[in-house]
């Protein structure tokens, strides 16, 4: 942010701009960059998870589009969906059928407004950054909600019920697993969080000590239940809930569902990579490469690893998902979060 | 065998068994409408006929009691073959045997709709393969062949009464169970026709409270179109087509079963080469059918991947399939008497060849989901079924089997020289989804054991009988002599003169015992045909097997069944 | 980097940051509005009366799909109100729990009473779990599948 109107400051000539105006500016920018990110994240994901899918299913998976290995399949997708007749039944209630896709949306983007790409390159540097990121996203329950109940089909009320309960109770562990994090951190603040990791591996979260490893590992399994992924793809799965919430949305609006869902997935992979994984700090010492490209390979690296587990696991049943949640994750977390308040006390020197 | 238990029946019951005949190895008694429950009470009771595999209804418009309704009754402990039939003149109704056999339900609602027979103390008399605003019985010889009926409104599966009931009922267990006691409303939902889990048009009706599934009741016939009628209006190999699109995922063990059943009734021995042949393209089939139910299934269950690393040998035996047959799905390459044309050179090499690759992804696959926790918690111990529940459901193939029953037709009747191969037979142990698709997974490894043996041992010579009333004669003689000629032309138009009479002829199907009840009157075109598909019974067990379980366990049991809905409704 | 102007002041402050964030919803609304727009341009328009009917498998609705839903949904949901109240009570704590840690006796003493706070959390949880309420479905499994299949 302040490296975006310091920009246009000078562009624009040392005082010329009053700083409310530069401030404007920065944000709008902000904001358009990181629906561009959004926007990306759903073409690179999408060609990413098929080419991905296609590797581990010995097939090809895109091949035509853009000549090179289906590169510009994604864009076709796009082009295609545009044209898409949109239909709202008959029966829906409109106006929330309407607003739902917009709710799923705008939760999404809103969170990215924290998240720290590199110093300095944050929108919204908030003091409780780690708080507002957790309830900004977790206004796609209400977007998932509001669809299937508007949607009036049966098939779209038990996706939206499911979705629901399996992203509020998830957001519990998820939750309780980053508040070891900030026991160490001091703070919520997002770019201190990543500030108090910099310097060599053993600093990253992750590994500082046996209960905050367990705290990442509870993160990013809820993380995936968190996005609707394989094997928590309850809410839309298709072999039995045809298409889950948005069953009923065609055209543009359904691809709002999916552009949030790539959204959310790399989102998720970013708080992880800023809060447990040192955010844009690099294990090589002296070398002082971009930081923005060292915080995304890290991020990319996760969602591989999401990819990767969506392709190679069965899915859960619903109360075999609560079951998890409830019964494993939930106490695990509470033991990692006890565990990491005694090793702090025990082990860590205060300066 | 059949002699002394017609003896015995005779002791038993004296004149109330009307008339008994042997024929093909299979006890035929005749009994009056009354005595039916008896006398079926009694093979099931003492004579160990626990199976029922079908109810076959005849229409002779000339005879004064002018339907014949034929039980056919199988025990597998004594290796009895038993058809029992009943004489009904119209509107006279049959005693229904669902007491004794849960099957019984379906297959004389099939025998109610396509002929108009009623079943006294049937508890669900509705039509079942056509439409419920059809009018006339189809397979009646009076009703023609050409008239078609458009009928289009959906039919209520669940009366409002039943579903008051229904939530009644389920209210008082919350109530029981939850002390907040707060009800829920109960949800109809059609799961089906067009339902990605379906795999086919078919449809259940559920009453669903929140995920829990209260009351399941199915319909099927949405892809009714009277195999049976149109078998009775074409010649007995004209047939063989139609068989293709019975279970479309093996057709080639349709084509072979259904030659076998001719040939029963023609009382012809085919070749030993041709034998052979059959055997290895019948299990080429039968992994076709596993390889799809079990990849079809494992998506259900959300485990995509190895969707692909199953295709992938299926395509690989498509394509043997496709140079062999001509077409992959519909392959119409059995004759009756021989076989349209003999193997190409290379088939074994590249049969071979696919079997090691289907090594390869039975490996991967099993290393995947066989230990896999999330598997496990979704098949252990749902749908499992009781092995005495299976045998009154009509249960055969590898969903019996999973129960732990080692029945197979290939040991328990051996056709096709089954008998020469040295193979196992998997079973399960509790009946559920893991072990139907653990038994599947264990049988395409004994199918690819018989294909190695039969291609070693291929035995060389004719594949074709040399029989001028059944084989076409070979092209040069129907071009180059007038006896071919008109040998050919009285063979296509005219048919195989297949002498009168009845025959079940059956073989073990991609999921259970296929069976095809023919009936001659000694000219060129069946009489009537009854197909014994082996998902129809199986499939009406579905309501019990999901009922009390929750949406994502009636998803993974459907497909663990493997009903194809083009054997289902014919 | 920064000039030294008034606006680093500005920028950093609470309000700069909170106005970022409600672009961003301006901008979200905006961005959905254009994209609809464009493709409300490009698609096509060929009303039918059954493309609006909902889907239900291919046959018509029955009933409507907005019935009271199973109340095991919404016991959930009230868990996840209590649970997620008092996560929201650990960060505060957890904020300052470094600066206790380095005080002498007080990081003992912050840590005891988060772990009595977490105790009260976990007997909350252990009562929910020993009354069953943590299964999604608990009302139908007690009874026996098809029992009024047989026999009748």
């Amino acid at each position: 942010m302040e490296q975006v109107t310091a920009l246009f400051a000078r562009i624009a000539g040392a005082g010329t701009l009053s700083p409310q105006l530069l401030l404007w500016l920065g944000a709008l920018t902000m904001a358009l960059i990181m629906a561009l990110v959004m926007a990306a994240c759903a073409i690179v994901f999408t060609w990413a998870e098929r080419k991905v899918a296609g590797f581990i299913q010995s097939r090809y998976g895109p091949m035509r589009v853009g000549r090179w290995h289906g590169i510009a399949q994604p864009i076709a997708d796009m082009l295609k969906i545009l044209q898409k007749e949109d239909i709202i039944p008959a029966d829906a209630d409109r106006k929330f059928f309407i607003l739902a896709p917009f709710v799923l949306f705008i939760g999404s983007l809103m969170a990215w407004a924290a998240i720290p790409f590199a110093p300095g390159f944050v929108a919204a540097d908030l003091d409780m950054g780690l708080l507002y990121i957790f309830a900004a996203s977790s206004l796609v329950t209400i977007g998932i909600l509001m669809s299937g109940w508007a949607s009036n089909n049966k098939w779209s009320l038990y996706g939206a019920a499911r979705g629901a309960a399996q992203i509020v109770s998830y957001e519990i562990p998820l939750a309780l697993a980053v508040v070891p994090v900030v026991l160490y951190a001091g703070s919520l603040n997002m770019t201190d969080i990543v500030v108090a990791q910099q310097g060599g591996i053993w600093k990253w979260f992750a590994l500082r000590n046996p209960f905050l490893f367990v705290s990442f590992l509870i993160y990013f399994l809820a993380s995936i239940a968190e996005v609707n992924r394989t094997p928590f793809d309850l809410p839309e799965t298709e072999s039995e809930l045809v298409a889950g919430y948005h069953t009923e949305y065609s055209g543009m609006r359904f691809a709002f569902f999916f552009l949030a869902e790539y959204a959310n997935l790399f989102l998720v992979s970013c708080i992880a990579t800023a809060v447990f994984l040192g955010g844009w700090g690099h294990p090589v010492p002296g070398l002082n490469f971009a930081p923005a490209l060292v915080f995304l390979a890290k991020a990319v690296l996760l969602v591989l690893a999401q990819i990767w587990i969506r392709w190679t696991l069965p899915r859960l049943r619903v109360d075999q998902l609560m079951h998890v949640c409830w019964k494993v994750m939930i106490p695990l977390a509470l033991v990692c979060l006890a565990g990491s308040g005694v090793w702090m006390l025990a082990f860590v020197r205060f300066a | 065998m059949s002699r002394k238990l017609l003896e015995r029946l005779q002791q038993e019951f004296g004149t109330a068994i009307l008339r008994t005949a042997d024929q093909h190895g299979d006890a035929v008694i005749w009994v009056a409408p009354k005595d039916a429950t008896v006398v079926l009470r009694h093979l099931r009771d003492r004579e160990q006929c626990e199976l029922l595999l079908d109810v076959a209804g005849v229409d002779y418009p000339e005879r004064a009691k002018r339907f014949e309704v034929n039980y056919l009754l199988r025990s597998l402990a004594r290796a009895h073959r038993v058809r029992v039939k009943i004489d009904v003149a119209e509107g006279e109704a049959v005693e229904s045997a669902t007491p004794l056999w849960r099957c019984a339900d379906w297959h004389e609602r099939e025998v109610f709709d396509l002929l108009g027979v009623p079943f006294r103390g049937h508890p669900d008399l509705r039509r079942i393969l056509c439409h419920h605003e059809f009018e006339g019985h189809a397979l009646r010889k009076d009703y023609p062949i050409e008239q078609g009926q458009p009928c289009v409104s959906t039919e209520k599966l669940f009366g409002d009464h039943e579903i008051e009931q229904a939530s009644r009922r389920s209210e008082g267990v919350a109530a029981a169970g939850d002390e907040s006691g707060l009800p829920s409303d109960l949800l109809t939902v059609n799961i089906g026709p067009s339902h990605p889990a379906t795999h086919g048009a078919l449809r259940v009706e559920v009453l669903l409270d929140g995920e829990t599934v209260v009351r399941a009741r199915s319909e099927i016939g949405y892809l009714h179109r009277c195999f049976e009628k149109e078998a009775e209006d074409h010649t007995w190999h004209e047939v063989m087509p139609y068989t293709d699109r019975l279970n479309y995922c093996s057709a080639l063990l349709n084509n072979a079963i259904w030659a076998h059943s001719v040939e029963k009734l023609l009382g012809v021995q085919i070749t030993p080469r041709c034998r052979a042949i059959r055997v290895i393209v019948s299990e080429l089939a039968r992994l076709t059918d596993h390889l799809v139910c079990l990849a079809a299934n494992l998506v259900d269950i959300g485990a995509l991947t190895n969707y692909w690393y199953l295709y992938n040998v299926r395509e690989g035996i498509y394509q043997i399939f496709d140079k062999l047959c001509g077409s992959r799905l519909t392959t119409n390459y059995a004759r009756i008497g021989g076989m349209s044309h003999d193997l190409y050179p290379g088939f074994a090499e590249e049969t071979l060849f696919h079997l090691g690759r289907l090594d390869e992804a039975i490996r991967d696959v099993t290393g995947l989901v066989a230990r896999n926790r999330i598997f496990l918690d979704r098949t252990v111990g749902v749908g499992a079924i009781s092995r005495e529940e299976a045998l009154s459901w009509g249960y055969t193939g590898p969903c019996l089997r999973a129960t732990g029953l080692a029945y197979d037709v290939r040991r328990f009747a051996p056709y096709f020289g089954y008998e020469e191969y040295d193979f196992d037979i998997p079973v399960g142990e509790h009946g559920d989804t893991y072990d139907r698709i653990m038994v599947r997974f264990e049988e395409m490894k004994q199918s690819a054991r018989i294909i190695r043996q039969a291609l070693r041992k291929l035995p060389e010579g004719p594949v074709n009988i040399d029989d001028p009333r059944v084989i076409l004669p070979p092209k040069e003689s129907v071009y180059g002599s007038i006896e071919g000629m008109m040998n050919q032309f009285k063979l296509i138009y005219e048919g195989i003169q297949v002498p009168a009479g009845e025959a079940y002829g059956f073989g073990e199907g991609g999921n259970g015992e296929l069976g095809f009840f023919c009936v001659s009157n000694g000219t060129g075109r069946p009489w009537r045909v009854k197909v014994r598909p082996p998902c129809f019974p199986i499939f009406s067990s579905y309501s019990r097997l999901i009922e009390g379980g929750m949406i994502p366990d009636a998803i993974a049991i459907l497909g663990s069944l493997n009903i194809i809905a083009g054997e289902l409704d014919r | 980097m920064i000039p030294a102007c008034p606006l680093a002041a500005v920028s950093t402050g609470m309000h700069a940051d909170f106005a970022t964030v409600l672009i961003f919803i301006l901008f979200g609304v905006f961005f959905g509005l254009l994209a609809l727009g464009i493709a409300r341009l490009l698609r096509p328009h060929n009303p039918h009366p059954e493309k609006l009917v909902t889907y239900e498998c291919g046959e018509l609705p029955q009933g409507s799909a907005w019935v009271r839903f199973n109340v095991r949904f919404y016991l959930i949901a009230l868990f996840f109100i209590v649970f997620d109240v008092e996560v929201i009570f650990l960060y505060p704590w957890a904020v300052v729990f470094r600066q206790l840690a380095a005080a002498p006796g007080l990081g003992l003493l912050a840590l005891l009473e988060m772990l009595l706070f977490l105790a009260i959390l976990v007997v909350g949880l252990a009562y929910v779990w020993a009354k069953g309420d943590l299964d999604w479905v608990k009302s139908l499994t007690a009874r026996p599948a098809g029992e009024e299949v047989a026999g009748e």
